[in-house]
């Protein structure tokens, strides 16, 4: 079967987000690890090579970015997929969600016969969540939000079954492929990259698709083609809190203090 | 040519190595710390993910990267906690490395694949209840009979002594030796050789989590075949392990003085006294630059005995150097942490009291310092020399440590 992941690199975990009186963002990472793959993204990239090792074929790893981004590509091939793929063009600079997705869904039709398309349900930047929907929008394809686990695939009767997170519950989907899935991080525990994958990234050729290689317009993608408007971005300004210490004798007596007062705020 | 560089290979490898340790290792080692009990997860996770045979080639089982790797992965293991680095340290520097330098082709894939891979799990055994710096004199004993040698003796603070398969064991075949240290052989004991019994030593000042205790021989009978190197090589194999092995203790003591400047910036940054963090106080600052300075220090020495065993030189002198001072001054390190902590330093609720604890001991083992003191001076008196090996330790060659065959 032939797995795409689509991956985002993001600033790490651990990078503090600041913005200045101007609106420019930034983030600086006292830890010097400036980008990494999207965490949520790990285990879409997890799902991805479990499939292949599964059921063979490829699990080819995706991005949209600049160079820079190759490194993510880098860590899902140390990781264990069979391919990477960089999809890259000023052109696509300034890409809200939409043309993003146009972008990538044009790259997994380039990458003909995709079963399964995987995405982290969000990215810890943008935290939109919506380019899964989008390319599965763009492609035609049956979208299936916050999967929890891959229950089922039958590749001969060309069908898939999920188990997705709703509210309140679990639901458990079949649908024709291909598909694309978003993975909550319930689905897997991501590994790491192994020694051997890290000489291997390390060594790999990783082509560069451009706007030209996809077929993409002006006007389809890049800042042009935005219907999102970053126009003022600004830190929340801080909350008004009072902390009040709950003294007694005993931590039962604490507690039931600060049960009253939960009940009294009508938290609880 | 001067070259600070890392390669990529080398940061993505200690990058996974600190992954490992801080998502797995500790979030638990205040309760293993506490129990005085090894995590039982930890030994294996690290033998599935190659960390066991990091720097070993692929032919024997390992992962192939070079040896300035192995100290990376060190300095990456200690920083959150002493115990992992001192499974490195046996495991790797102390007894599969010794086996590539000087095993036999055979006992290479017999002993160190199988450790390299982490199937079988190994430790050193050079130190006795009585004889430490002294190693010569020693009282274990390996007397013929017939073919094989029938081992006797104790060994004594051995690291892994309740978990190891393979003990790489130094005892005296000629106890009238002339100089006593020429008496001593080299084998590799294991486990399950009747005779063998260990258990581990409770009430350590530090490195809690982790196993170390006595090893006992009574009567072990030991094939030939089990002889690492040649009769009376054995002080020579002794210290060209403790060549690597040394080698991991000054990257993993690297590891601690960074740990312990990273717990401090942060807590400096939070704890507010006199109406301002105490980051703002000048004696706090002065603490921070040491350590930094240490840090700096440490990891230079270390990187340059790496480099050296890549290029295959001798590098007895420098890697003393590295040890000495990695770990005096990790000890300092941890020391002024726990002073920039003040009293919350002194509990366990934060990390410092456990790095001055575990500290302490390798400023003992693999050579107390006042040991590394005698060899610089000896070699600054050129009373000391290296002399030429039957067996030095290979200069890393990525063909040769990558190649399957």
């Amino acid at each position: 079967m032939k797995v795409v992941v689509c991956v985002k690199q993001t600033p790490s975990t651990t990078a503090v987000f600041s913005v200045d009186g101007s609106g420019s963002v930034s983030w600086e990472d006292p830890g010097g690890k400036p980008h990494v793959v999207n965490p949520w993204d790990e285990y879409a990239v997890e799902e991805g090579i479990r499939l292949q090792e599964e059921h063979g074929g490829d699990a080819i790893a995706l991005t949209m970015g600049d160079e820079e981004s190759q490194e993510a590509l880098k860590t899902c091939l140390a990781m264990g997929c069979t391919e990477a793929i960089l999809v890259s063009d000023p052109a696509f600079a300034g890409s809200d969600t939409r043309g993003t997705a146009r972008v990538l869904a044009s790259a997994i039709e380039k990458l003909e016969d995709v079963d399964v398309a995987l995405f982290g349900k969000q990215a810890i930047d943008g935290d939109s969540g919506l380019t899964p929907m989008q390319v599965a929008v763009t492609l035609g394809w049956t979208p299936l939000t916050f999967v929890s686990a891959i229950k089922e695939i039958d590749l001969d009767g060309g069908a898939i079954t999920v188990e997705r997170l709703v509210q309140g519950g679990k639901q458990t989907v079949t649908t024709p492929l291909p598909v694309v899935i978003s993975v909550v991080k319930e689905i897997n525990e991501p590994r790491y990259p192994s020694f051997m994958g890290i000489r291997k990234a390390n060594r790999a050729t990783i082509p560069t698709w451009t706007a030209a290689d996809l077929d993409i317009e002006e006007g389809n993608a890049g800042s042009s083609a935005s219907k999102v408007d970053w126009s003022n971005i600004y830190e929340p300004p801080p909350r008004d809190t009072t902390v009040e210490i709950i003294e007694a004798e005993t931590v039962e007596e604490q507690a039931k203090i600060l049960a009253d007062r939960l009940f009294e705020e009508k938290v609880i | 040519m001067l070259d600070f560089s890392l390669t990529d290979e080398q940061k993505s490898a200690a990058e996974m190595v600190k992954e490992f340790a801080e998502r797995e290792v500790y979030p638990t080692i205040k309760e293993y710390d506490r129990k005085q009990k090894m995590n039982p997860d930890i030994l294996p996770r690290m033998a599935e993910l190659g960390i066991l045979g990091i720097n070993a080639p692929v032919r024997y089982g390992g992962q192939g990267f070079d040896y300035v790797t192995l100290g990376l992965v060190c300095e990456e293991l200690e920083r959150v906690d002493t115990t992992l680095r001192v499974v490195m340290s046996v495991h790797v520097g102390l007894n599969s490395m010794g086996v590539f330098q000087w095993g036999s082709e055979e006992q290479k894939q017999r002993f160190l694949a199988p450790q390299a891979r982490g199937e079988k799990y190994a430790a050193y055994c050079l130190t006795e209840p009585g004889a430490g710096s002294d190693v010569a004199s020693m009282r274990s004993t390996a007397r013929r009979d017939g073919d094989d040698y029938v081992i006797n003796g104790e060994k004594m603070w051995i690291s892994l002594a309740t978990v190891a398969d393979h003990f790489l064991w130094f005892a005296k075949t000629d106890p009238d030796a002339d100089p006593p240290h020429e008496g001593i052989t080299a084998f590799m004991v294991e486990a399950d050789m009747p005779g063998v019994t260990s258990g581990d030593i409770h009430g350590k000042l530090g490195v809690r989590a982790g196993s170390t205790g006595w090893v006992n021989c009574d009567d072990v009978r030991v094939p030939p075949a089990n002889r690492i190197g040649e009769e009376g090589e054995g002080f020579k194999i002794a210290m060209t392990c403790l060549d690597n092995g040394r080698y991991t203790v000054a990257s993993g003591a690297t590891g601690l003085i960074r740990a312990s400047l990273e717990a401090s910036t942060k807590y400096a940054q939070e704890r507010r006294t006199f109406g301002e963090p105490i980051a703002q106080h000048q004696l706090i600052q002065q603490k921070i630059a040491q350590m930094q300075q240490w840090y700096d220090c440490a990891r230079l020495l270390y990187l340059r005995a790496g480099w050296l065993k890549n290029q295959g030189v001798r590098n007895t002198r420098e890697t003393s150097m590295a040890k000495w001072y990695a770990t005096d001054m990790s000890f300092q390190a941890a020391h002024e942490a726990v002073q920039v902590h003040g009293a919350y330093g002194y509990s366990d609720e934060y990390d410092v009291e456990r790095y001055l604890r575990n500290s302490r001991g390798a400023i003992i083992y693999e050579g107390t310092s006042e040991i590394h003191q005698l060899i610089q001076a000896g070699y600054a008196f050129g009373w000391r020399r290296d002399k030429p090996l039957r067996c030095e330790l290979p200069a890393y060659d990525p063909d040769f440590w990558q190649a399957e065959e």
